[in-house]
């Protein structure tokens, strides 16, 4: 119910929202745990496992039982915590894991059978017979247990990801971070403030006390107003750091406020890579429950949650209310639940020696043993040394001790320390380099003690930086001892919950160390302890003590789980924001792109390029026949096809030509300028890497071409062979790909096309010349080039003209019966005259494989040619590039189809080779294959077993050799 | 992660291609044998502690970057050019 | 017959303006890398002057001014933005045009920086990254390169084949930041 107060909350803003269907009303600042709460809804979810009915436990991003769904559709959102949901208007949440409504959940019974489904449950009861396991089994056991759904569609809200960099970063807006911030900034730092909440200020937003004269959320109010003036402070609220990574690289998720996410254009989240030249840690800390038996029961607490509900939102969970601690903090509780005007009907205290000056009944040395009540609760027990005595209790407060939050500092591998004094884990000093811890997050509970510790860790990080302390005095703040009575898991019987979320009680832990699963990782997993979304912050730390207890050891040896990334759950869509669609890589385009689209072609991707697949013509409805008619009018006519995709390089200097024939296995220094030669490109282990044409332009000026695939490839490779291997060579190369547009024109009339573009002078070159040419006053590039096999060139301008090039080239090819052609056809050419592509060179293919074994130099070393020399990659019985024509009646040769002897069992044992590129060839009327076959360049004219087991294709075929059209290449140079 | 490139300063671990071991700046001689030829292009150390590596500024300037590094804590101890490395042993 | 009429990589691209921050084309006449020769940076930088009135730029700085200016362009090389370069500098440099291999963008206005935040792993911070530093980078998984131009002025290329992944990067980011506008 909502009290009187002066919270946090706007009292003048309502907002109206729906639970579950029904209609309810909160307050601007309100988060739906607390709107809940005001409504008097204590009931906010059922557990996992047992279906157990959950009601909030606390207040912040470590809550485990109030868990929602918001959204529909494409934008629900499974398991958003209530106590982080900032209210808005129109919000509809809906609770989960519950069938037909969170108050009659029919699941419930899985509770009843409780005494079954203890620890390791499925590993017991599930083991046969074996088949049901994955039919019946796991979907059922799947459909009972578990949080909320996904919709099963694409989700539909944007996410953003952003860098950012500071030379400070603070991870935490309470009082150390805040501290910790104004040090930095008054130091003349770039600092970045961090803080999940949605207002800084940390505890004390939550608590009544008085820092600087002031309440301590005014005080932290003035304090962000002052760092905001300064202009060199980003308070960045509602982001979560979520991890620490090398280098002062931090991760952190940012939710945007509920009125700016619903903007045109915004994002929900932010994913931002923060990098810091130092970091303060001042996440704070997290307070434990205590495990006693039905501690689960909604309406019980931490005693840190009722405070905040009360002091910051003006809410309860009921009017009386009980409290149970084991330190001062349960004291201070009483007080401010009787200041709000509350009914305090216990106080107990787990310490024996504990003495109270409040006026409330009052337990020393006590504990509570039971909770009643089913989906409210109604009455605790009590239990001291006379006896159990039961008190009426609509809410409880319960509070087993703090636990730093030691996360980040264990995200490079450090292990947190045990501090006895305290009863917790602390981190271990310099376990992330660079990054500070202070405050509660190393153990200091108070509030005075977190602004000198705030200043402690700021100045170290300054004296990092090498930057001067500012003078700042330190206000004035309340001081605290910290009295901690260890109060992990209250005997007795029944079940008493240390994990709510996965639903892991003390028994279940006690249970893993009786069957020797006594290491800390081996419980966690056999119990699932410490593994739901909260990742066991509420749990783990008394989950390993009760493990200690069961198994004779101390907490410090038994020691605690991995703490890894990330802190918070981060939707996947975050971390890969901007990848759908088009994010997802970028896309190239080539200037003659619209005009393929614009002529109907379809657009495949070759690697981040798209290229024009076909043609279409009217009346095709095939591709094959689009396909067919684009080679036969290049082997009749001429045709056109943009190749500027190919890698270009343009290498300049003295050492050019000997750098050359170092990355090259031919000779490439002795190439007459105005030349073309074909070059193939080694991997220092002997493999082929990449082949292209390499034109020498002038006397230190060449022009290299690689593969469209390679292009990345082959610029880092010559990176490597001249900085690394021939820092020497005066030499100097940078990628044209970009800047020339160029057109493949082929055909027994292309040089008729070329007369009329360039003029007859121009064209004239012999084959693979290249020549410097003008078209229209524009300086051009020609090359006599082919992977056709035809007659061809290739013409390259300045990209500006890409365009208009293409068009034009276009309409005079169509002029003499040609036309354009696509990757389809260029690849048909290109098999019936055995030119290799990367289906070919794969990366297991040496020279001598492919036949070009005699373009080793034997003149010069060259990268690869040690290791081609190799026994394995030299000797004759390797698999060598073949032709293959089909025989039988089946006419497929399917790329990746295995070769065997005729008659030989289609099996690995037998396997002779493969087939890498296949196609029908108009030319040659049949179907053509490249493929390796062992020893294949002395098989020419053998009958071999072709088996695609996936294709389910079993025919004979005949060996050839690779070049089956126009095997002497007359129709190239003429 | 953060490698400091000798030409561009401090940049992000993304904008880097990673490649292995700095042995790759010692290419034997062509006639040194298989069993050189063997360690150069393939026998490697697993160090837990400094190690050398090779990076290549892709997404920069086009330098490849000979980083020395501890694996067991993850930090950079220093950088360099391949260029100005080249000679003094890997 | 098709006149070969020039297309800009940004043509029916750019500009657009969204939440106050313009992204414009700009058409340089010429660019042209110059990667001088072995030990020749000297005479490289000199000719530059002589011809261009400009230096060669250290790493990671451009020098000249709006209309003829030459960045840093990666390991031993510069951009020289604007005039066509003078052929004397071929005696100490390998020339190369890149005219028309990139895509100019200059982005303009306040909260430019925020927006190259969401493309760019840059420390592009006020104090850190000055009017006239240029950087070449990771542009939203393209290669490109970035250069402050002005208070809230920067200019972005990236090869011409990616001018309309650029846009939509762009687009989206400045979505993203103009949405926040006031938050």
């Amino acid at each position: 119910m909502r009290i009187d107060g002066k919270g946090l909350i706007d009292r003048r803003k309502p907002i109206s929202f729906r639970f579950d269907g029904q209609r309810y009303d909160g307050f601007a600042g309100d988060t739906l745990a607390s709107a809940l709460l005001a409504n008097d809804i204590r009931l906010m979810g059922r557990s996992f496992k047992y279906h157990r009915p959950r009601g909030v436990l606390t207040a912040g991003s470590e809550e485990p039982n109030a868990l929602v769904t918001t959204g529909l559709g494409p934008a629900q959102e499974p398991n958003v915590r209530a106590t982080t949901l900032e209210l808005y208007e129109g919000l509809m949440a809906r609770s989960q894991n519950r069938w037909p409504s969170l108050g009659f959940d029919l699941m419930a019974v899985n509770d009843l059978a409780a005494p079954f489904l203890g620890a390791g449950f499925y590993y017991k009861t599930f083991m046969w017979p074996k088949a049901f396991w994955e039919k019946i089994y796991e979907p059922v056991i799947r459909n009972a247990a578990g949080l909320g759904a996904l919709s099963g569609e694409a989700n539909s809200d944007k996410y953003e990801k952003a860098f950012a960099h500071c030379d400070l970063l603070v991870i935490g807006a309470g009082p150390a971070g805040l501290w910790a911030a104004m040090e930095g900034a008054r130091a003349g730092l770039d600092v970045i403030l961090c803080d999940e909440d949605t207002q800084p200020g940390g505890r004390l937003n939550a608590e009544t006390e008085t820092v600087g004269g002031m309440a301590g959320a005014e005080w932290a109010a003035s304090v962000v107003a002052e760092l905001r003036a300064m202009g060199n402070v980003r308070i960045m609220t509602r982001t979560a750091v979520i991890g620490a990574y090398d280098g002062g690289t931090y991760g952190a998720l940012e939710r945007l406020a509920p009125e700016v996410a619903q903007r045109p254009g915004a994002a929900r989240e932010c994913f931002w890579r923060i990098t810091a030249g130092q970091a303060v840690l001042a996440a704070g800390a997290i307070e434990r429950p205590v495990a006693f038996r039905n501690n689960d029961r909604p309406g019980i607490m931490t005693a840190g949650a009722v405070r905040a509900y009360l002091n910051r939102w003006n809410v309860t969970a009921g009017r009386n209310i009980a409290v149970y601690g084991n330190t001062d903090e349960a004291h201070r509780s009483v007080r401010d639940l009787q200041a709000a005007g509350l009914h305090v009907s216990a106080l107990i205290d787990a310490r024996p020696h504990a003495t109270c000056d409040l006026d409330v009944p009052f337990f020393a040395g006590a504990e509570v043993s039971n909770a009643e009540g089913r989906q409210a609760l109604e009455a605790v027990e009590i239990r001291t040394a006379k006896g159990v005595e039961k008190i009426r209790a609509e809410c409880l407060a319960m509070s087993g001790g703090w636990n730093p939050n030691v996360h980040l500092t264990c995200h490079m591998g450090g292990r947190p320390v045990w501090d006895r004094d305290i009863a917790a884990f602390v981190p271990q000093p310099g376990a992330v380099p660079g990054l500070h811890v202070a405050g509660a997050a190393r153990g200091v509970f108070d509030t005075a003690g977190c602004l000198a510790d705030g200043r402690r860790a700021a100045r170290a990080a300054l004296e990092a930086l090498g930057r001067k302390a500012a003078e700042v005095d330190l206000p004035e703040a309340e001081t605290a001892r910290y009295d901690i009575w260890p109060v992990w898991a209250v005997p007795g019987k029944g079940r008493a919950w240390l994990d709510f979320q996965n639903d892991v009680t003390v028994k279940d832990v006690r249970q893993a160390a009786v069957e020797n699963f006594r290491s800390v990782e081996h419980m966690k997993r056999y119990t699932t302890q410490g593994m739901a979304t909260d990742q066991g912050k509420n749990s783990n730390v008394a989950a390993l003590a009760v493990l200690a207890d069961a198994t004779g050891r101390g907490i410090p040896e038994t020691g605690t789980t991995t703490f890894r990334p990330p802190f918070v759950p981060v939707s996947i869509a975050a971390l890969g924001a901007g990848a759908q669609g088009k994010g997802f890589a970028p896309q190239r385009f080539t200037t003659s792109h619209d005009a393929s689209v614009a002529r109907g072609a379809p657009m495949i991707e070759a690697g981040l390029w798209y290229r024009p697949s076909y043609f279409p013509q009217a009346g095709e409805t095939h591709w094959r026949q689009s396909c067919d008619r684009e080679v036969q009018m290049v082997r009749r006519a001429v045709g056109v096809s943009d190749v500027s995709t190919l890698g270009k390089i343009d290498i300049q200097g003295p050492d050019a030509g000997a750098f050359l024939d170092m990355v090259y296995t031919g000779m490439f220094s002795t190439l007459k300028e105005g030349r073309v030669r074909y070059g193939l490109m080694l991997r220092e282990d002997g493999y082929v890497m990449d082949d292209g044409t390499t034109a020498r332009m002038g006397a230190d000026h060449y022009v290299m071409t690689t593969t469209t695939a390679a292009a990345g490839q082959v610029m880092r490779h010559l990176d490597f062979v001249h900085q690394c291997l021939c820092p020497q060579m005066d030499v100097r190369f940078i990628s044209v790909t970009e800047q020339w547009a160029q057109f493949a024109v082929a055909g027994p009339k292309a040089r008729d096309l070329l007369t009329e573009l360039l003029g007859a002078d121009q064209v004239d070159l012999p084959f693979m010349g290249c020549g410097a040419v003008r078209i229209d006053e524009i300086d051009a590039r020609l090359f006599r080039i082919s992977f056709s096999g035809e007659a061809g060139y290739e013409i390259a301008v300045p990209a500006r003209y890409g365009a208009a090039l293409f068009e034009r080239l276009c309409e005079m090819a169509e002029a003499r019966d040609g036309g354009p052609y696509g990757m389809e056809a260029l690849n048909v050419l290109r098999i019936e005259k055995g030119f290799i592509t990367h289906a070919e060179i794969h990366g297991r293919v040496t020279a001598k494989d492919i036949g070009m074994g005699g373009m080793v130099s034997a003149k010069k070393d060259c990268v690869g040619k040690p290791m081609a020399a190799r026994p394995g990659l030299s000797e004759d019985l390797r698999e060598e590039l073949v032709g293959l024509r089909p025989l039988g009646e089946i006419k497929e040769l399917p790329a990746g189809a295995h070769l065997f002897d005729e008659g030989a069992e289609a099996m690995a044992e037998n396997d002779q080779g493969y087939v890498t590129s296949s196609c029908y060839s108009p030319s040659c009327e049949s179907v053509l294959a490249l493929g390796f076959l062992k020893n294949g360049r002395a098989r020419h004219g053998e009958r071999v077993r072709l088996v695609d087991h996936l294709r389910g294709v079993d025919t004979i075929c005949e060996v050839q050799d690779p070049v089956q059209f126009d095997a002497d290449g007359g129709r190239m140079r003429d | 992660m953060r490698i400091t490139c000798p030409l561009c300063g401090a940049r992000d671990r993304r904008e880097f291609y990673y490649s292995g071991a700095a042995v790759a700046l010692d290419r034997p001689a062509p006639e040194a044998g298989a069993e050189v030829w063997d360690d150069y292009l393939h026998n490697r150390d697993n160090p837990a502690g400094v190690t050398r590596d090779m990076w290549y500024h892709e997404l920069g300037c086009g330098s490849w970057v000979v980083v020395t590094r501890n694996t067991v804590s993850h930090e950079v101890i220093g950088t360099a050019l391949a260029r100005d490395e080249k000679g003094r042993g890997a | 017959m098709t006149e070969l009429t020039a297309k800009t990589p940004g043509a029916g691209i750019f500009p657009f303006e969204i939440g106050g921050i313009t992204a414009r084309e700009e058409t340089p006449e010429a660019m042209t890398a110059i990667a001088p020769y072995k030990g020749r940076e000297a005479e490289a930088s000199a000719a530059l002057e002589a011809a261009h009135g400009m230096a060669l730029p250290a790493p990671g700085r451009s020098t000249g001014k709006a209309g003829a200016r030459a960045l840093w362009f990666g390991r031993d090389t510069a951009l020289l933005i604007g005039p066509r370069v003078d052929a004397s500098l071929g005696r100490h440099a390998a020339l190369t045009d890149q005219s028309d291999a990139w895509i100019v963008v200059r982005l303009e206005g306040a909260g430019a920086r925020d927006v190259l935040a969401r493309l760019t792993p840059l420390d592009l911070r006020e104090g850190v990254f000055k009017r006239g530093h240029t950087a070449r980078s990771e542009l939203a998984h393209m290669a490109g390169s970035i250069t402050r131009v002005g208070p809230e002025a920067w200019q972005i290329m990236v090869f011409r084949s990616f001018a309309r992944t650029l846009a939509h990067d762009l687009d989206s980011a400045m979505r993203g930041v103009a949405a926040r506008a006031g938050a």
